[in-house]
């Protein structure tokens, strides 16, 4: 570990700070229906979305209501992307020609793109059409980050009202968070993308003659525009097969710089958010406070393993000055890898700059659960804040059982009904990543999309699994997963991990806005001190680490310890 | 205060065997079903035993270890029962020098309401409204309230109080209660609580857990409990598919070993007993609980309502000194009170006699030869007072002797200084208490208000438990404001209606908060029934006693507080033991995984950070662990654990500290300990 590579981390992590509370107070201001700057340009089009669409902006939903509505868009983003994978020969925008995508593939791709995973069995820039890439995968970066948003905020209504009976309205925050939220940020990002050196353009990939006389192809395409919505929407689905790790979709250590920024600075906002819409800041600082403090544990473990270099090596006599750098860009270098590997896979962005599946057994551990925890450390645009919270809600209620009072979250109590549906969301991580690595280490359909063999090709399935029920995307690489069985059992994963995830936890949302306010007194727990962080940080430290520390440990321990003896898989 | 039965000792001898037996009683499946974290792990000890003797006639190896494996976990099952079993059999002992008290009697039933004559009926077949005649000596068939008559009652047989108290009909005092016995004098009684389901039944079936239904905490804890167990169930049987993948297989007996100690069974196991512990503490405080919900909620009470008088103060006010108008001597006042008191015996009137013989050496003489006439204090006129030898002396209420003065004397007879004696007595918190002879206005006595020695210390012990106090009196604001400030209460509402009490409640529930309140009277019953925690008193109309959620046996409403202390103890205890089940995990974790995959990767034994002698002891040791902490922590699930009155935070810092901390500490220490001792005897 070097001075520059801590400067750097901390900068990132004092810059995110002091944007929180801008974002999210201009997000309070936006879903409050206040008049900000963008009202004027953009408020005639908000109200033109409305009456095309019949909706009544004024009218809220209850939480069946907004969670139907929600299924239902996300039911025809899937049946229209899907459609449009499979039909992709024959639409415009395809300079390269390139053809359908096959059933599976096309099915594991819409699901992935409209449940916010951008898991991508395929490579970009061999297999999808600028067409597909714009009309397709870009709309979905943004209205399924939009989604995530919503779904984020009913749950904090269901905090912050009392005795009500309504959560909200989906249409509205959907077109809000799309109209001022993302689309503004990405316009911006893009512009600063292609002045760092993003192409952006319609052409044809361009072939060339290297120096060796070997024969290039150069992809291309609207690459800034894509990417600048994929990290703010945490997304993450590269525009070409090696991500954010190809020049041409990251190329400068400011647009890498950015790119980080941008994948936490909406999941950090909203916890502002939440804090106002509760009319206490200091509960979003707490829940802020707890998420850095899994995100700096995770990258300062992440940073020191990588810079440990590879183990074998190390005991062979060959000196690694700069860390394990197989799988690294050089421009980014151990530290700004192993930052982004730990930001991408605390929120569940999933694109990456490094490869995973190259790096050390403990190094790859920490991505990994990163996700397994649930992507609550920041998480994904919305989700990593109702999925926080649901965490939350099982922390006070075993606390606060200790406090010698019905336990209480934000002036709510929490009885048998929360807690019913919040271990029903929670018991589907284990149900999906455990239950499909367990079926595929054991199928030879499984098998066979492996690399690598012993503990490090179990962590391959494993974390296949465990990023697509998260809904993280990013891949541990070395998988070949573009097979029918991959594409469905992924394809399943993501469902369960996004929508048996939201429902309960919307019925949540709807249980508490129907629950009178208690105010605090004496006798309740606060929870915006250390007390509560250090608890929150522990609940979800030990729910995750009991539910995979088999599976973590015949994974990457394993491996690491088989290392330190000379083997390797 | 409080007349706390002696508990019986923790593990007695009488205790223990009964337990023992029922332990076994309770493998019943549908006992067991009544607990999921307890019924799984009885499932797979079943399962394991099936498969175990399949492989004694198979080529079953390591048949030692799995016999030694089952037998643990089926003792976890049987530590559990026995110690739901323990717990209640301690509320049995209870109950049973309660049903000592309920030999069968035979009730004499008035034919007709109007007539004497009664024919004989055996009380467990009496009826809700049936009249029965009770002579002394009689026990009293069952619950009810006296229509007709007067008697003194001994109920030492349910409040263990030995002095006899009197019960009469109309008024506050017309409940009485089967089992107990009239001393003297005859009464009507009309049945209220049919046979089995009167205040003793109801208190045996309580304290012998037999009508325990689940709190509501205690249902959404048990929910939790198996959502967390679901989720080793993801965990343990994805390893058969990871092993096979490794190239190996883990066996049923291991899997089985794993599962169940990463459960919560400690908790799952403790979690009735801690429930009927909690009942039974508050019977030992003399509180009858209709349910166990109502103690639950006395725990999260934000505001407790107290009647001033009796609760605050003592019940009695004391004359504490004689004030007097202008041109009248001291000596003139405490006569004419002294006089206006003789008759007088309430314990106001009393302690005017008393002050004015202690201050003036006034001894106290005999009306009937003074030829004095007593007048009775009437709700019309609101004054009492003596005509004696030509003089008329009248004491009262400042506004009624205003009154009656001016009327006799003109408007101008009433001195100005009456005005300002009483504001400066009510603004002291006294009640003043006017005196006049003729149309003359002699002065005026205060009435005390004594403050409860020690309540303000128990006052500022709920505010930091975060329960507001609010005292309520019939007192003008002045007065109450003063005593308020004296008892240290957060609150107080003055000039109280029964009206005013429930609409305080209501308004107070319309903020969110719960609010528990005592009371007797059948005023009282709305805003019993209103409040979350009605506590009524024993003394109390039958009214009351139905509409509250539980009965003080002592009739002493400070017992509120206790009250509140065991309803949060009953949680904290919940909290604290499912914190520790679960820390408990990450030891056996580490007990286990390097042991269960030490043939598939050696290299795992490196978190083998007990080092644990062997593969086998390392799994025997952690269901050893497992099964023995149940019955470590029996005592600590029945007395509970102890709540301190401090603010939210340090109070769960420090059980973090302890059950949190503690529990992820103690099984690293514990396993190794039974691991050295199993390696030593050579049981693996």
């Amino acid at each position: 570990m070097t001075i520059n590579g801590w400067i750097q981390i901390l900068i990132y992590f004092a810059l995110l700070t002091a944007l929180t509370r801008p974002v999210g107070g201009y997000l309070y201001r936006v879903f409050n229906g206040e008049r900000i700057l963008l009202s004027r340009p953009l408020g005639w089009l908000e109200r033109g979305f409305y009456r095309c669409a019949g909706v009544d902006s004024q009218t809220e939903q209850s939480w069946i209501s907004y969670t139907l509505a929600m299924l239902a868009f996300n039911l025809v983003c899937f049946v229209a992307l899907f459609l449009l994978l499979l039909a992709q020969g024959h639409l415009p925008f395809n300079p390269q020609g390139f053809g359908a995508l096959t059933p599976d593939l096309a099915f594991n791709t819409a699901i992935s793109f409209v449940t916010n995973t951008n898991w991508q069995s395929y490579g970009g820039e061999t297999t999808m059409s600028y067409g597909t890439q714009m009309l397709g995968l870009t709309v979905h970066n943004f209205v399924s980050a939009a989604t995530g948003i919503g779904l984020a905020l009913a749950l904090v209504r269901g905090f912050a009202r009392r005795s009500a009976s309504t959560i909200g309205n989906f249409w509205v925050d959907l077109t809000r968070a799309t109209l001022y939220v993302l689309l503004p940020i990405s316009i911006v990002a893009a512009l600063f993308l292609i002045w760092q050196g993003m192409p952006q353009n319609l052409s044809a990939y361009t072939n060339a003659l290297t120096l060796e006389g070997v024969k290039q192809t150069i992809a291309q395409g609207p690459v800034a525009s894509q990417v600048a919505i994929k990290m703010l929407g945490t997304n993450g689905g590269g525009f070409f097969n090696a991500n954010a790790a190809h020049p041409f979709e990251n190329p400068t250590a400011l647009s890498n710089f950015l790119q980080i920024l941008l994948i936490f600075l909406i999941p950090a906002g909203l916890t502002n958010t939440f804090g106002r819409m509760v009319k206490s800041e200091l509960q979003g600082w707490a829940l802020y406070s707890a998420m850095s403090v899994l995100f700096l544990v995770g990258v300062a473990t992440c940073y020191w393993a990588e810079s440990q270099g590879n183990p074998q090596l190390t005991t062979m006599g060959i000196s690694q000055p700069i860390g394990n750098m197989e799988g690294k860009e050089t421009r980014f270098g151990v530290a700004n890898s192993t930052l982004f590997a730990t930001i991408t896979t605390d929120a569940s962005c999933g694109a990456v700059n490094a490869m995973h599946d190259s790096f050390t057994p403990l190094g790859g551990l920490v991505p990994m659960v990163n996700m397994m925890l649930g992507e609550v450390i920041f998480g994904g645009v919305g989700a990593g804040l109702y999925g926080i919270l649901l965490y939350a809600l099982i922390a006070v209620f075993i606390a606060g059982l200790m406090v010698g009072r019905t336990p209480e979250y934000l002036g709510k109590k929490i009885e048998a009904r929360e807690i019913k549906l919040t271990m029903l969301a929670i018991l589907c991580l284990p149900l999906s990543i455990l239950g499909f690595t367990a079926v595929s280490s054991v199928l030879s359909q499984g098998l066979a999309g492996l690399a690598n063999t012993g503990p490090h090709g179990f962590s391959e399935m494993l974390y296949a699994y465990t990023s697509a029920t998260a809904n993280n995307g990013s891949a541990f690489a070395g998988l070949t997963a573009n097979t029918p069985f991959y594409n469905v059992t992924l394809g399943i994963a993501m469902l369960i991990g996004r929508f048996a995830f939201i429902v309960p936890m919307m019925a949540t949302a709807g249980a508490l806005a129907a629950k009178k306010y208690t105010p605090p007194s004496a006798g309740t727990f606060p929870t915006t001190g250390g007390l509560f962080i250090a608890l929150l940080v522990g609940v979800i430290v030990i729910v995750g680490g009991l539910t995979f520390f088999p599976a973590i440990a015949l994974g990457p321990i394993v491996e690491h310890l088989a290392i330190l003896t000379g083997k390797a898989y | 205060m409080t007349t706390q039965k002696n508990a019986p000792a923790l593990f007695d001898r009488a205790l223990i065997v009964p337990a023992i037996r029922d332990a076994f009683i309770k493998l019943d499946p549908r006992t067991l079903a009544r607990n999921p974290v307890i019924f799984i792990t009885a499932l797979v000890s079943l399962l394991a035993t099936v498969l175990f003797v399949h492989d004694i006639f198979g080529s079953g190896q390591n048949l030692l270890f799995s016999a030694q494996v089952i037998i643990w976990l089926w003792f976890t099952v049987l530590f559990a029962n026995f110690a739901e079993a323990i717990a209640e059999g301690r509320g049995k002992a209870q109950a049973a020098s309660l049903r000592k008290t309920q030999t069968q009697t035979i009730a004499k039933v008035l034919v007709s309401p109007g007539s004497d004559s009664t024919r004989n009926v055996p009380a467990s077949q009496l009826k809700v409204g049936d009249v029965v005649l009770v002579r002394t000596g009689d026990l009293i068939p069952g619950d009810g309230e006296i229509i007709e008559g007067v008697a003194t009652v001994d109920e030492s047989a349910i409040t263990g109080e030995s002095a006899p108290v009197i019960r009469e009909s109309g008024g506050d005092r017309s409940a009485v209660t089967g089992g107990t016995r009239v001393l003297s004098d005859v009464i009507k009684v009309r049945i209220t609580a049919a046979a089995g389901s009167s205040f003793l039944d109801r208190m045996i079936s309580l304290v012998e857990g037999a009508s325990r239904k689940k709190t509501p905490n205690e249902i959404a804890l048990n929910i939790l409990l198996a959502g967390m167990s679901l989720i080793f169930v993801f965990a343990t049987a994805s390893i058969p598919s990871f092993a096979t993948y490794a190239g190996g297989s883990i066996s049923v007996i291991v899997l089985v070993a794993l599962f169940v100690t990463l459960i919560p069974t400690t908790i799952g196991a403790l979690l009735s007993a801690i429930g009927i512990a909690g009942m039974n503490r508050l019977v030992r405080f003399n509180v009858l609980a209709m349910s166990g919900r109502a103690v639950e909620a006395a725990g999260d009470v934000d505001v407790l309502l107290l009647d001033k008088t009796g609760t605050i103060t003592l019940g009695n006010r004391q004359a504490a000194e004689f004030a007097v108008m202008p041109g009248v001597t001291e000596a003139e006042l405490a006569d004419a009170a002294q006089l206006s008191s003789l008759s007088d015996e309430t314990p106001e009137g009393r302690s005017v006699v008393v002050l004015a013989k202690e201050k003036y050496g006034l001894r106290g003489r005999d009306l009937a030869s003074l030829n004095a006439r007593f007048i009775p204090f009437t709700a019309q006129t609101r004054m009492s007072g003596v005509d004696i030898d030509g003089r008329v002396i009248r004491k009262g209420a400042i506004d009624s002797i205003t009154e009656y003065v001016q009327r006799i004397g003109g408007q101008h007879a009433v001195p100005k200084e009456l005005k300002e004696i009483a504001d400066r007595i009510a603004r002291a918190g006294g009640t003043p208490l006017a005196v006049a002879e003729g149309d003359r206005v002699l002065g005026v006595i205060y009435l005390k208000d004594i403050v409860k020695g020690g309540i303000r210390e128990r006052f500022a012990e709920l505010r930091r438990m975060g329960i507001k106090t609010v005292m309520i009196t019939g007192d003008n604001p002045l007065t109450a404001a003063a005593i308020a400030a004296e008892a240290g209460v957060d609150d107080f509402l003055a000039q109280a209606k029964p009206e005013d009490k429930l609409a305080l409640i209501r308004k107070e529930q319309a903020e969110g908060k719960l609010v528990a309140m005592c009371g007797d009277g059948t005023n009282d019953a709305p805003a019993l029934a209103q409040a979350d925690v009605g506590v009524a008193m024993q003394t109390g109309t039958q009214a009351a006693r139905e509409a509250g959620n539980m009965v003080d046996l002592d009739s002493d409403p400070t017992k509120l507080i206790e009250v509140v202390g065991i309803g949060k103890q009953l949680l904290m205890t919940r909290g604290a033991l499912t914190t520790f089940s679960i820390a408990n995990d990450v030891a056996k974790y580490f007990a286990i995984i390097p042991a269960m995959f030490a043939a598939i990767y050696p290299q795992l034994n490196s978190l083998n950070l007990m080092h644990l002698a062997t593969p086998q002891s390392a799994i025997l040791s952690a269901i050893i662990f497992n099964a023995l902490i149940i019955i470590a922590l029996i005592p600590l699930a029945l007395r509970g654990v102890k709540y301190r009155p401090v603010g939210a935070g340090p109070l769960l810092a420090r059980n973090l500290l302890v059950y949190g901390v503690g529990g992820l500490v103690a099984p690293f220490i514990g396993i190794k300990l039974i691991d050295l001792a199993i390696s030593a005897i050579g049981l693996v």
